[in-house]
């Protein structure tokens, strides 16, 4: 890791290519915006289909900017920030899918309609 | 053998400026961290909450696209100029890194200005927080992204104001590096509400 | 009118309690506070207060002051419940016991959020305070300042929670406060108020301590100690850590939007405009499952420390411990459901949640016969830490078995919200995370103070703790199964559970002489620490780094910075290196921290920001939040914060030692 006389170095970068980095990563994520700020206005296809799309097109959005903005690639052994960020990202994608799984299933289940009819197929009345 | 691969620090050099960067860096990047399970909290309670419209409007009537295509383009043009805002202060520039993060400065509040625009006409229209529990986690996950950009515009406030008058020092690089992470980071949560909320909004998802 | 409104908020002259327990209970605290005050104003140690604690940096203070303020809420907590075992133990038939209904709501709200939130977590961040760094060798943690402002957060949240003894109330909502019970139309006054902020504002203290000590394990080991040579209780609270961070903001947004139900109209959790209570439930225990494992998993690792030392043995199976605090900490993201079994999910979402926590025992079980097998064939010695841990193995196994019965869907719907659940859930906070916490402030306390407590009174505050903790919860094990529920004010005389609380209401006198007993131990041992002098530093023959420094620890820990080679790298320098006579150690000056005045500021702000939030006194709450801002720009404005110990007076603090431990009686070990 060099040492450069009273420069603050993030443990990775050197000054150029990183003018290319940040440049890439705008025009990039710009595409990605318009593209599927486009999908959902031209209305093309389907709305489940558009979904997905638009999903894929933000996750890449993601993953751009976490390399050309915030470096993520360049990190040295051991990788901690990377560690750190996949555990998130595990305990993201659990609170948030596990939640809409947990709620729709409640809410399927315990809406005042749903009980009264369950109720009267277990034989009738109470 | 360079201080990066070895993952220990020593005593000896754990209060060099290195040694502190480091430390802080990575501190900051953690918390960076905590704060995306925040926004996911919140995520995950819009997910669930989203369609209970209590029989008021939806996203797909309140939303208005142009209006959030303009927001998503301003901040992401200034994270952009954040970085060449870090770009200048790795070359020691000071005028341009003054240059550079006014003009983010500027586009973060534009940003603001036409998201409290959005909030003023819902509020104004009947379609304030009180109304149902949809437009209750939308004010809430919208607006505690607006209250991070309104934090981060007061510490580059502060930041440049410093700068202004005391000039580039280690200090106020090190907080540059770590504003621009926070800045970085409040574009990407961005992207998925942009994604989420607005898009799969007005498609009636 | 008004305007005085405005500056009072809410506040007037009926928030004062006026039945008499509650009142009693109000004024002895700020009695207690004035004798307090009395005291250091007659001993002139005002400047001493301040300067060599309120405002110190040094984690070993920091970790004092967390026990402290642990202690005093295990008293506080601790008073609660005695209240609630005496009015269970004569609230039968025609007499309604000695508190009213509303009040024994607050005494059960209150037990329970004090003991997780300031008497657990308290004794754990000092803990961790007082001994990581030295276990790493390092001087100090990644961030000092923010050390002492998350003990100032803690500090805050803690006089929150005590000044509605005697202004306003507590919540009556549980120490969970689910909506709608506690949204503003079924709890109109300002308890839930109270318990919202001052677990918001501790709950900030706990996440930047998350951050700090995660990052001071990550990047300020000394050289040497790569991740498979630390000690187990530096990777429990690396563990406990991350759980931490990914936790507490759950927390904070589920406080959050209950506060903004109850003060902006909003409805995440109202009955009505599409408002979802279940939701609350979902999000609370997807933190509060994660913060059981943060209460425990430091508890497993002083055990480690603790059975290694006295079996005079090293830790079996010390690479599948390792593994099982992992495994322990990712699954404890997976199990929350099993908190709401009865919420009405299907058998497919249930029954996931209840494999999901049945997974989760193995690896606890692991650690378990590791630690059998650690002694098993060792010398061990059987001290105060010792008997906190064989009390832990016999009642932590039974009162996990049972948690495992309820891990079974079928098997909750019946036990769900019984007293058999609330035997279990205190079998594991009481047995793992209260005697675990317990042996570390024994093992522990020579370190910091330069003296060892009294094992007789160690040992028997211990014995009134198991036997009186037996009496007070098998009782419960049983009503729970025969059909009793939490939280009961009142029951039939004919149900015939009289006899049982009766029991139940001895064992936790009992147990309130196992407290008493324990400060009396601390007390007792100051008076008398003549007798029991740690002159080497080393008052156990311990494995681990921090035994390796002088007792009382000085400021700057290490003198040389330690090099390490091993796992127990102490314990190898003891024993097994070539003891070449070292020559004369070279000194060199160590930076350290200042003090800083700033935190205990932001935590008096803090105060006065959380009461004019709780009592609607906006102008309160706007000027506090500007001050706190305003301090943090000067705090991270200040450039000087640091100061320089020359080499020279190291020197002098080194031979200070030396001299001491040439004092040292021929039979060193306890």
């Amino acid at each position: 890791m060099s040492k450069h006389q009273g420069m603050i170095v993030a443990e990775h970068e050197t000054s150029e290519g990183s003018l290319k980095s940040y440049v890439s990563g705008f025009v990039l994520s710009i595409i990605l915006t318009l593209g599927a700020y486009l999908m959902v206005t031209h209305h093309s296809f389907t709305a489940d289909r558009i979904v997905g799309v638009i999903v894929g097109l933000a996750l890449c959005q993601f993953l751009v900017q976490m390399l050309f903005f915030l470096h993520l690639g360049k990190e040295t052994k051991p990788r901690w920030k990377l560690f750190v960020l996949l555990f998130m990202i595990t305990v993201v994608l659990i609170l948030v899918f596990g939640s809409i799984w947990i709620m729709n299933n409640l809410n399927y289940r315990m809406t005042p309609e749903q009980i009264n009819t369950y109720m009267n197929n277990q034989g009738g009345g109470f | 053998m360079s201080e990066a691969a070895n993952p220990t620090m020593g005593l000896e050099v754990s209060n060099t400026e290195q040694a502190k960067n480091a430390k802080t860096l990575f501190g900051f990047w953690v918390y960076i961290m905590t704060d995306c399970v925040l926004f996911a909290s919140l995520f995950a309670t819009y997910a669930v909450l989203h369609r209970s419209t209590f029989g008021g409007p939806s996203g797909e009537t309140l939303f208005s696209l142009p209006n959030v295509l303009a927001e998503t383009l301003i901040l992401l043009t200034s994270s952009f100029t954040c970085g060449l805002g870090i770009l200048s202060a790795r070359a020691r520039h000071k005028n341009k890194v003054l240059f550079w993060f006014l003009i983010t400065f500027v586009l973060g509040v534009a940003f603001l200005f036409l998201e409290l625009t959005e909030f003023r006409h819902l509020v104004i229209t009947g379609n304030s927080w009180r109304r149902s529990a949809f437009l209750s986690a939308f004010f809430t996950l919208v607006g505690t992204h607006g209250l991070h950009i309104s934090v981060g515009l007061l510490w580059l406030a502060v930041l440049l104001g410093k700068i202004f008058s005391k000039g580039l020092s280690k200090n106020n690089i090190r907080q540059l590096t770590l504003f621009s992470i926070f800045w970085h980071f409040l574009d990407i949560i961005w992207i998925f509400i942009f994604t989420i909320v607005y898009l799969m909004g007005a498609l009636g998802k | 009118m008004d305007y005085i409104a405005g500056v009072l908020g809410k506040l007037n002259s009926h928030v004062f309690p006026t039945d008499k327990v509650t009142l009693g209970a109000a004024i002895s605290i700020p009695l207690g506070g004035l004798l307090v005050i009395a005291l250091l104003t007659y001993t002139k140690r005002w400047k001493w207060l301040w300067k060599d604690w309120l405002t110190s940096v040094d984690p070993k203070r920091i970790g004092v002051m967390y026990i402290i303020v642990g202690l005093l809420m295990l008293v506080r907590g601790g008073v609660d419940a005695l209240m609630m075992r005496a009015q269970q133990a004569t609230s039968v038939g025609s007499s309604h016991g000695i508190v009213s209904v509303n009040t024994f709501q607050q005494l059960f709200s209150a037990h329970g959020t004090i003991m997780i939130f300031f008497m657990a977590m308290g004794l754990m961040f000092g803990l961790i305070n007082l001994v990581l760094p030295m276990m790493i060798g390092s001087r100090d943690v990644a961030f000092p300042f923010m050390n002492l402002t998350s003990f100032w957060l803690f500090a805050a949240g803690m006089i929150l929670i005590n000044l509605s003894l005697g202004i306003g109330q507590f919540s009556a909502a549980g120490w969970l406060a689910y909506p709608p019970l506690s949204e503003l139309r079924f709890s109109p006054g300002v308890g839930v108020d109270y318990w919202i902020w001052s677990l918001q504002i501790a709950g900030i203290g706990s996440l930047l301590s998350g951050i700090n000590f995660f990052v001071t394990i990550i990047k300020m080991r000394c050289r040497g100690m790569n991740l498979m040579k630390m000690p187990l209780f530096v990777w429990s609270v690396l563990c406990t850590n991350l759980l931490i961070m990914f936790a507490f903001p759950i927390l904070t947004v589920t406080l959050t939007l209950l506060f903004l139900d109850r003060t902006m109209g909003m409805h995440f959790f109202t009955s009505g405009f599409g408002g979802n209570p279940m939701m609350y439930v979902n999000l609370i225990w997807a933190w509060g499952h994660p913060e059981v494992y943060i209460l425990i998993l430091p508890a497993f690792g002083i055990y480690s420390e603790v059975v290694a030392t006295f079996s005079r043995k090293r830790l079996f199976g010390y690479t599948s411990m390792v593994w099982a605090l992992a495994a322990i900490t990712i699954l404890s993201f997976s199990v929350w459901l099993h908190h709401f079994f009865t919420m009405g999910a299907g058998a497919d979402v249930n029954g996931f949640f209840g494999i999901m926590t049945m997974v989760i025992a193995i690896p606890t079980g692991v650690k378990i016969f590791n630690w059998l097998a650690t002694m098993f064939r060792g010398r061990i010695r059987f001290t105060t830490p010792m008997y906190w841990f064989m009390g832990f193995v016999g009642l932590f196994t039974v009162g996990g078995v049972a948690g495992v019965v309820m891990s079974v869907p079928p098997a909750d719907f019946q036990l769900h919200n019984s007293l058999f659940l609330v035997a279990h859930f205190h079998t594991m906070i009481v047995g793992g995370v209260v005697f675990g916490y317990l042996a570390g402030i024994t093992y522990w306390f020579p370190k910091i103070f330069g003296f060892r407590l009294n094992e007789r009174l160690g040992k028997w505050s211990f014995w009134c703790w198991f036997i009186g903790f037996l009496l007070a919860f098998v009782p419960l094990y049983i009503l729970g199964l025969m059909g009793a529920t939490r939280r009961l004010d009142h029951y039939s005389a004919s149900l015939g559970w009289q006899p049982l609380f009766i029991v139940s209401a001895i064992g936790a006198a009992i147990i309130a002489a196992g407290v008493g007993i324990f400060i009396l131990q601390i007390i007792v041992s100051i008076i008398k620490r003549k007798d029991n002098i740690d002159y080497t530093g080393d008052p156990w023959n311990g494995r681990t780094l921090e035994w390796s420094i002088p007792s009382p620890a000085p400021f700057y820990n290490f003198a040389i910075e330690p090099v390490v080679t091993d796992r127990d790298p102490f314990w190898q320098a003891k024993h097994l290196a070539n003891n070449n006579e070292a020559e004369a150690p070279h000194y060199k000056s160590i930076t350290m921290p200042k003090n800083s005045s700033i935190a205990p500021i932001i935590g008096a702000l803090s105060v006065a920001f959380g009461f004019g939030m709780i009592w609607h006194i906006w102008w309160l709450t706007i000027a506090s939040l500007v001050a706190i801002i305003v301090s943090i720009i000067i705090r991270i404005s200040d450039d000087n914060t640091d100061f320089v110990a020359p080499a020279s007076k190291i020197e002098e603090i080194e031979l200070g030692y030396s001299a001491k431990r040439a004092l040292a009686p021929k039979e060193k070990y306890a």
